[in-house]
């Protein structure tokens, strides 16, 4: 990776992220462009702010690095991640963006007229938020270290200190803006260069072999381990060594490794052959996205797929950085139109980092051992086609990538500073606001540094996990049952999204479970959301006098069209068909 | 057996510490007792039991605060039944006999007329029921009887009738400060209601007189005004809801400025920069329009060159941050202070007051108008909007384009 046009790129994106975000929309109109000032945000703009702010590190670099380590079955996580707007389509976007909430607490309070559990729910917030801002700047990190000879820590420094100086001095203001542009920065970014690596691949004569098991060297490779591994080998393999295998050193000899377990010291070079079988590495936590919490898959198979389906599914509708997006649809049937858009754009991206898997697979097999896998994405344009033309390429999928950090981080850094400053800090202000900012990127970032060497992998996964076990049943159960009751909300969020929490932390901190019980913290989906949404229905059928006076007429507000409501509430009896046609008239 | 003393010791702790809990809980009011004489001692419990049996009395009387009541007030008289009644049914019976409802409310005729109280003899067929005797002692709030408190007892008691009168009298004192607090919410809805559309006589009369000085110089600008004159009445005249959307204010503004601008012409330039996140935002029915309004006079008054207002709305996290601006006459910040206050003179900006108030008053005090002005440096009027509020939602939806 040449890091002569690398390093430009990142700088542009940042640079072109705070130009769009402070001056998006600071051209000065005279009254007669009032109705293009006035204009509502449209269905597709929203759509493609909300993709901006969703894709994140993860989808970008961390997908690709999955399936290139672990075959197709990770393909269920693109799925997963797009079909929770399918979800939150179905049942959450029209009546949400109708209760007038900007953000999750305000729909608590707004449907059960309760500050404990708006409290709560501002907790839940702050917790998913930092849960996800983690592997952004640990993504940031070691594209970075990839990318140029910065320590590991650096990039995520670096996104951390951009996004809390642009967001604390009021450089988002034209969010939609900068989203929407984040989001075809990153769709080009990953597009362009995957239609040159799939002319590339034509060239070599398409081969049709990619998801073999195992995968196989193309071309006689050198492979420098800078972690010492187990790898782990299915059959006898030949290999010649430099340093130090099963405690032996070698020095430049043929050596040939019988099948079983063989540990391999840092530092050591190994120069497979043509043909050869990709080995399988097994490690400790070494920091990369896609080591994944790869030992519980292996495990229970089945079970974590099912525990992902289930996180991604139902956990996107409570992502506190999407929700607050849906309040600039003018209305109910507009938040609907963006969500069919935004399922739209989001397929479309995820089409895109499997391709990356999959070339991933054939031209860069070794990633999987060196434990690069994620940087995938950023190494196989040098790989596959090499020169000027190669760098270019790389230069521009560095860039994306550095939109997708950026985008998400700043997004989720906003949504977790308005709760800080909302419902923890003591008074408002603007001075709180930037307050808020340096303390929700403060400890995401205190714990990307300290804990760096931590699996936090999956630590999206988790926050979806945590998102679906609280805020789902909240939001389903909110809108769609009347006999909700605040003790209710509050027991099911705690029950549910705690049980979810105390998994993730036992999982993060590299609590050493075995089998059953490690595949059940690692994805605890399966378990903790029915368990939300149980408590949350028993403690509310138990408590049936708390269920807050005016529930019909918030229900109403939410399911009916707004021509047909409006007014303040509680407004007592309903409207009359005679007030709904003044309003018509 | 080390393991189960241990085992033991972990079981006996929590029952310890559940029991120590109990224990504070039940003795609180003993200790109230520990002070003074037993004389004092009943007083500070009569007064602790009326200062319990207050709160739900202050919401008015209802079958609801009723129920709540009624037992603390039986405790207060220390009989065997106490009833709540209103002038058709009873509200809440506490304690025993609850079968003398209905005989009850047909003893109570009388009292509910004259407004006196009575005491009588209750005919009852059960023998092992106690009661024979009610004392009946009217609620009265401004002279008129809403409803009575009966208490029973098994034999006659002069004392009873005097504490079940007392008892009475404090209640209706209660009952008459929760009539006052529902007068002070109404006169605060009556306000809003009569502040919240005001638009200016001069105004109409000022936009009519331009309209007509176009209609033979040129139908066709004098007939696009009338229309504009048509939406914006249409708007501040509508009767739905107390709240409007960002969105909307700003369409009505923009009919304003086009009337105020076919006035003065060349005199008068606006720039907007409006952020479409805060479109969606609801807020209070017309309360941008008389900032606008202020900012047009205060920008033309006493100057012949031009003037200019801005217009701006900014997303600012959770809240929209709107910024009127004029760079006119200014005002003295002392001024201003008093009209704010409400001490000034009437010509001098009723709309900005208003709008403060009403703003205060749906946001609360955290969120009123922050205005900037020195004499002859312009005015800066800054409103925070939060996007969420509860109880603010808009009246219907944005116009579609």
């Amino acid at each position: 990776m040449n890091q002569n046009y690398a390093v430009p790129a990142v700088a542009l994106v940042v640079v072109a992220t705070v130009l769009v975000g402070a001056f998006g929309l600071r051209i000065s109109r005279t009254t007669s462009d009032f109705y293009v000032a006035s204009r509502t945000v449209g269905p597709r703009l929203n759509a493609a702010a909300i993709s901006g702010e969703y894709l994140s590190a993860a989808s970008f670099l961390g997908i690709a690095g999955l399936v290139l380590v672990q075959g197709p079955d990770m393909l269920w996580y693109p799925v997963g991640y797009t079909a929770g707007y399918l979800v939150l389509l179905l049942f959450v976007a029209a009546p949400l963006r109708r209760s007038g909430a900007y953000t999750l607490p305000d729909f608590a309070e707004a449907r059960l007229g309760s500050q404990a559990v708006r409290r709560l729910a501002g907790a839940f917030v702050v917790g998913v938020g930092w849960l996800y801002l983690l592997p952004q700047l640990q993504g940031a990190g070691l594209t970075l270290a990839v990318l140029t000879d910065a320590p590991d820590r650096f990039g995520g420094v670096l996104v951390a200190v951009v996004v809390v100086a642009t967001v604390a001095a009021g450089g988002m203001r034209s969010i939609t803006f900068v989203q929407a542009f984040q989001y075809w920065l990153k769709l080009t970014a990953l597009l362009v260069p995957a239609l040159f690596l799939v002319l590339a691949w034509q060239s070599h004569g398409a081969p049709r072999d990619a998801f073999d098991e195992p995968a196989t060297f193309r071309e006689q490779r050198v492979v420098r381990v800078d972690d010492t591994l187990d790898l782990k080998l299915a059959r006898p393999l030949d290999v010649t060594a430099t340093g130090m295998v099963d405690a032996r050193p070698h020095t430049d000899e043929r050596i040939r490794l019988p099948a079983g377990v063989h540990r391999i010291e840092r530092g050591t070079r190994l120069t497979f052959t043509e043909g050869d079988p990709v080995p399988v590495a097994e490690r400790g936590s070494n920091g990369g996205m896609s080591t994944s919490l790869a030992a519980g898959r292996e495990e229970r198979p089945l079970y974590a797929t099912y525990g992902l389906i289930l996180a991604t599914f139902l956990g996107t509708m409570g992502l506190p950085h999407v929700v607050v997006r849906f309040y600039t649809s003018p209305h109910g049937v507009a938040a609907r139109r963006t969500t069919v858009a935004v399922l739209g754009l989001i397929g479309a991206f995820y089409l895109l980092p499997p391709v990356y898997g999959a070339l991933g697979r054939l031209y860069a097999p070794e990633l999987s051992i060196t434990g690069d896998a994620d940087a995938a994405v950023l190494l196989l344009p040098d790989r596959m086609i090499g020169g000027l033309g190669a760098d270019l390429l790389g230069a521009l999928v560095a860039g994306g990538a550095f939109a997708a950090f950026l985008s998400t981080a700043s997004g989720l850094t906003m949504a977790v500073a308005g709760v800080l400053t909302q419902d923890v800090l003591p008074s408002r202000g603007v001075r709180h606001f930037r307050l808020g900012t340096v303390l929700a990127m403060a400890v995401p970032l205190a714990a990307s540094v300290l804990a760096g060497g931590l699996p936090v992998a999956d630590a999206v996964g988790l926050a979806f996990a945590v998102s679906a076990s609280s805020f789902c049943p909240l939001l389903v159960l909110g809108i769609w049952w009347r006999r909700l009751t605040p003790p209710g909300a509050a027991a099911g969020m705690l029950v549910g999204g705690g049980a979810a929490f105390v998994a993730v932390a036992a999982t993060m901190a590299g609590y050493p479970g075995t089998g059953t019980l490690h595949a059940l913290l690692a994805w605890p989906a399966l378990w903790s959301v029915p368990l939300g949404f149980l408590t949350m229905v028993l403690v509310s059928l138990a408590t049936p006098g708390r269920v807050p006076a005016g529930t019909a007429a918030i229900l109403a507000r939410f399911h009916l069209p707004e021509e047909l409501t409006g007014g303040p509430l509680p407004a007592g009896p309903p409207r009359t068909g005679a007030d709904a046609k003044e309003m018509q008239a | 057996m080390s393991g189960f003393l241990a085992g033991l010791c972990v079981a006996v702790l929590p029952l310890l510490a559940a029991g120590f809990w109990i224990g504070r809980r039940t003795a609180r009011p003993e200790s109230l007792g520990g002070l003074g004489t037993p004389v004092e001692h009943a007083t500070f419990q009569t007064l602790h039991t009326a200062s319990l049996a207050t709160p739900p009395l202050r919401a008015g009387l209802t079958e609801e605060t009723a129920g709540r009541s009624a037992r603390r007030l039986r405790s207060l008289l220390g009989t065997d039944a106490l009833c709540l009644t209103d002038r058709e049914t009873v509200l809440a019976w506490d304690g025993i006999g609850a079968h003398h409802r209905t005989e009850i409310m047909e003893r109570l005729g009388g009292p509910l007329e004259t407004g006196r109280g009575e005491a009588f003899r209750l005919g009852c067929d059960e023998p092992a029921c106690p009661l024979r005797w009610a004392v009946v002692a009217p609620l009265t709030v401004d002279e008129r009887v809403h409803g009575a408190l009966v208490a029973c007892a098994p034999r006659e008691s002069a004392v009873l009738v005097r504490a079940a009168g007392e008892v009475a009298r404090w209640v209706s004192v209660q009952l008459e400060l929760a009539d006052l607090d529902r007068s002070r919410t109404r006169l605060i809805e009556a306000e809003i209601k009569a502040l919240r559309a005001q638009i200016s006589p001069h105004f109409i009369f000022n936009s009519l007189a331009v309209i007509a000085s176009f209609v033979r110089t040129d139908p066709e600008r004098a007939r696009e005004l009338l229309l504009e004159f048509a939406d914006f009445t249409r708007y501040s005249f509508r009767r739905h809801g107390d709240f409007t959307t960002l969105a909307d204010e700003l369409h009505a503004i923009d009919h304003y400025l086009a009337l105020v601008r076919a006035r003065f012409g060349e005199r008068l330039s606006v720039t907007l920069q409006i952020a479409p996140e805060v479109l969606p935002v609801a807020l209070p029915f017309l309360c941008l329009q008389p900032l606008v309004e202020n900012a047009v006079k205060h920008g033309l008054e006493g100057k012949t060159d031009k003037s200019h207002i801005s217009i701006t709305a900014q997303d600012a996290g959770a809240e929209a941050l709107v910024v009127i601006e004029d760079n006119g006459a200014g005002m003295d910040p002392e001024r201003l202070r008093r009209i704010l206050a409400g001490e000034g003179s009437p010509s001098g900006g009723i709309g900005l007051s208003n709008v403060d108030e009403r703003l205060r008053q749906v946001y609360g005090d955290a969120h009123g108008l922050v205005i900037e002005t020195a004499v002859g440096a312009g005015m800066k009027i800054t409103a925070r909007l939060p996007k969420y509020q509860p109880g603010v939602h808009s009246a219907g939806r944005l116009p579609r384009q």
